[in-house]
């Protein structure tokens, strides 16, 4: 395998944006366990690269739909860490005014268009967004993320479906994590894996390693020019790992300790900077790139703590587009 | 005399001006296309070959995808028209609207929104059974951020979709498969009924009967028998059943003094239980009688004709819940 298979701008790009995931993440069970934020967070330890890669693959004006698990998605596509961070904490300067949180993030400006809690339900909308740029014409791709898990609503499966019959510009992008909640994949799922059903819709369908950066970029990059040319969806199955339970603080013993070591093993963040030093970086630049976002994530926890709660008034507003009585 | 109009000629109609007015105006659903049809009901006829079919979208039978499609399609600033064949399905569908459509403009920060029409049908008394004829309007009334509006007659049909298509909120459009052939006065092209306004489909000083869809039909028929009998009935078609326009029924029930709530839906739980309870909230004091319901049976909706036209609300029984109203005693 030759490693020079990467532009060295993308690759400073997938770092970087791998990085701000990593950080960030970091900084909200920093702040998760010192009692200075009291939230549900689904932590995307062991995701970071996944995302990353991905998200480098796509232009700013793209279409993202992800899923509650989703800040590496946001934060690799490009919502700016102070909202994100404030409507994490559930506070008025929040992407969202503090109505959505982490499940439910909303930021049109990075193309981030809709985040949702139910497993699966992204598919569809994704569709519609894919839909909407082949009859307009404007380019534009969409990428929905979801995990393992999600592969066995139906939505998935009329999803599929409907892209591959009207040949729609998205990429349903599955980030095989190994675990559907507390479920492992072998026993929520019967097939090895879910590029088999991607067959069965006709649609193509490619497995790679979420935690090898170049092919994770290459393979995304592909499905992206793919879409844009009109040739139609493509479902990339991204293998990572979920290396820290459903959520933060949930207990999760029931994944076995030999496989969590295994997978330590794979851990996308060492191999990555291993990457980078194989492609010429230095400690000091790659040090110097994560110091930096260092002080972002605590502007951004400073941001957010110092921003107001939304008062009750906002239960009036955004029902319909006209307020509605008390 | 005038012009006539089908309901379902309004419906098409206004669709066709719609789409001709803005290229973000899409249908999805199950065989609309030419190519399949125009839709079971017909609705869609005519409109790919004006329109092509990559904006009257024949879909496969996938509920939960047709409803993406549209929320996706109406994120990204278009206008869509989804077609659920019949109202039981919209049960397959329950995800997209209810977590999704409803909620995205909240859950946003007013950041996205949905401007998506929810076309269905259904009715009682056609011999569909369980599966086919449900009114389930009050599961939507229940959620914050969906708009439901049924017409009564073909004219308004036609206005209410124009502004059913105009609105930036998620509208859940309930037809009366009974209604389809009814006729109104051609109202013209450009015709617009403004959402969350009621009519008062007859004026009437002793009690108001509520009701929407193809009960006002009934309560019309039923005013002009009471009217013999030297009863004055109001008749208030609500139109738009949620938000619905609360002044219009308080004002009418503070002239009459009295109330009967009347749906086709099952009367347990329903919109009437909301229209009364309000009512009772705004006027308790001044009302001369309880303020009553009239829905369909609590059972699902029988096959046999017989059965079927029993548990629909029966229109002596309304009758004698506007009597009792007007006679009551305390």
């Amino acid at each position: 395998m030759t490693k020079a298979t990467i532009d060295r701008d993308k690759l400073r790009d997938i770092y970087t944006r791998t990085m701000r995931v990593a950080r960030a993440d970091e900084k909200f069970r920093s702040l998760l366990m010192t009692g200075k934020l009291a939230v549900i967070y689904y932590t995307v330890r062991g995701q970071e690269l996944v995302s990353a890669a991905a998200m480098a693959a796509l232009e700013p004006s793209d279409y993202l739909v992800t899923t509650y698990r989703g800040q590496h998605d946001q934060i690799a596509k490009g919502v700016p860490l102070n909202p994100l961070f404030a409507e994490i904490a559930g506070k008025v300067g929040g992407t969202c005014r503090g109505k959505g949180g982490s499940m439910h993030i909303t930021h049109p400006e990075t193309g981030v268009m809709v985040t949702t809690g139910v497993v699966g339900s992204g598919l569809p909308i994704a569709n519609g967004l894919a839909l909407a740029s082949q009859n307009r014409g404007d380019g534009k791709v969409t990428m929905v993320c979801f995990g393992d898990g999600a592969t066995n609503i139906g939505a998935f499966h009329e999803a599929m479906n409907m892209a591959q019959l009207w040949k729609l510009p998205v990429i349903f992008l599955c980030q095989n994590n190994r675990y559907g909640e507390h479920t492992a994949f072998a026993d929520h799922t019967k097939v090895d894996s879910i590029v088999t059903r991607a067959k069965a819709y006709g649609m193509a369908g490619v497995h790679v390693d979420g935690n090898d950066a170049i092919a994770m970029y290459n393979t995304t990059k592909a499905a992206v020019d793919r879409a844009r040319a009109g040739e139609g969806p493509t479902l990339v199955e991204a293998m990572c790992y979920r290396m820290l339970g459903h959520f933060f603080g949930a207990d999760f013993s029931y994944m076995p300790k030999e496989h969590l070591a295994e997978m330590a093993a794979e851990d996308p963040l060492p191999r990555l900077r291993q990457l980078m030093l194989d492609h010429q970086f230095t400690e000091a630049e790659l040090d110097a790139i994560v110091a930096d976002l260092d002080a972002q994530m605590d502007a951004a926890a400073e941001f957010a703590a110092n921003s107001p709660l939304p008062g009750p008034e906002e239960i009036r507003k955004d029902v319909f587009e006209e307020e509605i009585a008390a | 005399m005038s012009a006539q109009i089908t309901m379902t000629q309004a419906i098409n109609r206004a669709i066709d001006e719609a789409m001709a007015e803005d290229e973000g105006v899409i249908l999805l659903g199950e065989d609309v296309a030419a190519k399949q049809g125009g839709g079971v009901f017909k609705i869609s006829a005519g409109l790919t070959e004006k329109y092509g079919e990559h904006r009257v979208r024949a879909t496969p039978i996938s509920e939960q995808a047709i409803v993406g499609a549209c929320v996706g399609a109406a994120l990204a600033g278009f206008r869509p028209i989804a077609e659920i064949m019949l109202m039981n399905f919209v049960t397959v569908a329950m995800d997209q609207i209810v977590n999704h459509a409803a909620k995205l403009r909240f859950m946003s920060g007013g950041q996205t929104n949905v401007p998506l029409v929810i076309r269905t049908t259904t009715g009682v008394g056609v011999g569909f059974g369980g599966q086919h004829s449900d009114m389930l309007e009050a599961w939507f009334a229940h959620v914050a951020g969906l708009k439901i509006v049924t017409p009564s007659n073909a004219a308004d049909a036609q206005g209410l979709m124009r502004a059913a298509i105009a609105c930036n909120d998620p509208v859940i459009f309930i037809e009366n498969i009974l209604c389809y052939g009814l006729k109104s006065d051609d109202p013209g092209p450009g015709h617009f009924v403004p959402l969350g306004k009621a009519a008062i489909a007859r004026e009437g000083s002793d009690c108001s009967i509520v009701t929407y869809g193809r009960t006002v039909l009934d309560a019309l028929e039923i005013a002009g028998k009471l009217a013999d009998e030297g009863i004055s009935v109001e008749v208030i078609d609500l139109r738009t059943i949620a938000p619905y326009d609360e002044a219009t029924v308080t004002a009418s029930v503070e002239k009459t003094g009295r109330a009967v709530v009347l749906h086709e839906a099952v009367k347990q739980y329903g919109t009437g239980a909301e229209i009364a309870s309000r009512l009772n909230e705004k006027l308790f004091g001044k009302l001369k009688a309880p303020v009553t319901r009239i829905g369909g049976a609590f059972s699902a909706v029988p096959m046999a004709n017989a059965l079927e036209q029993a548990w629909i609300p029966n229109k002596d029984a309304i009758a004698d819940a506007v009597r009792t109203a007007v006679n009551w005693k305390g």
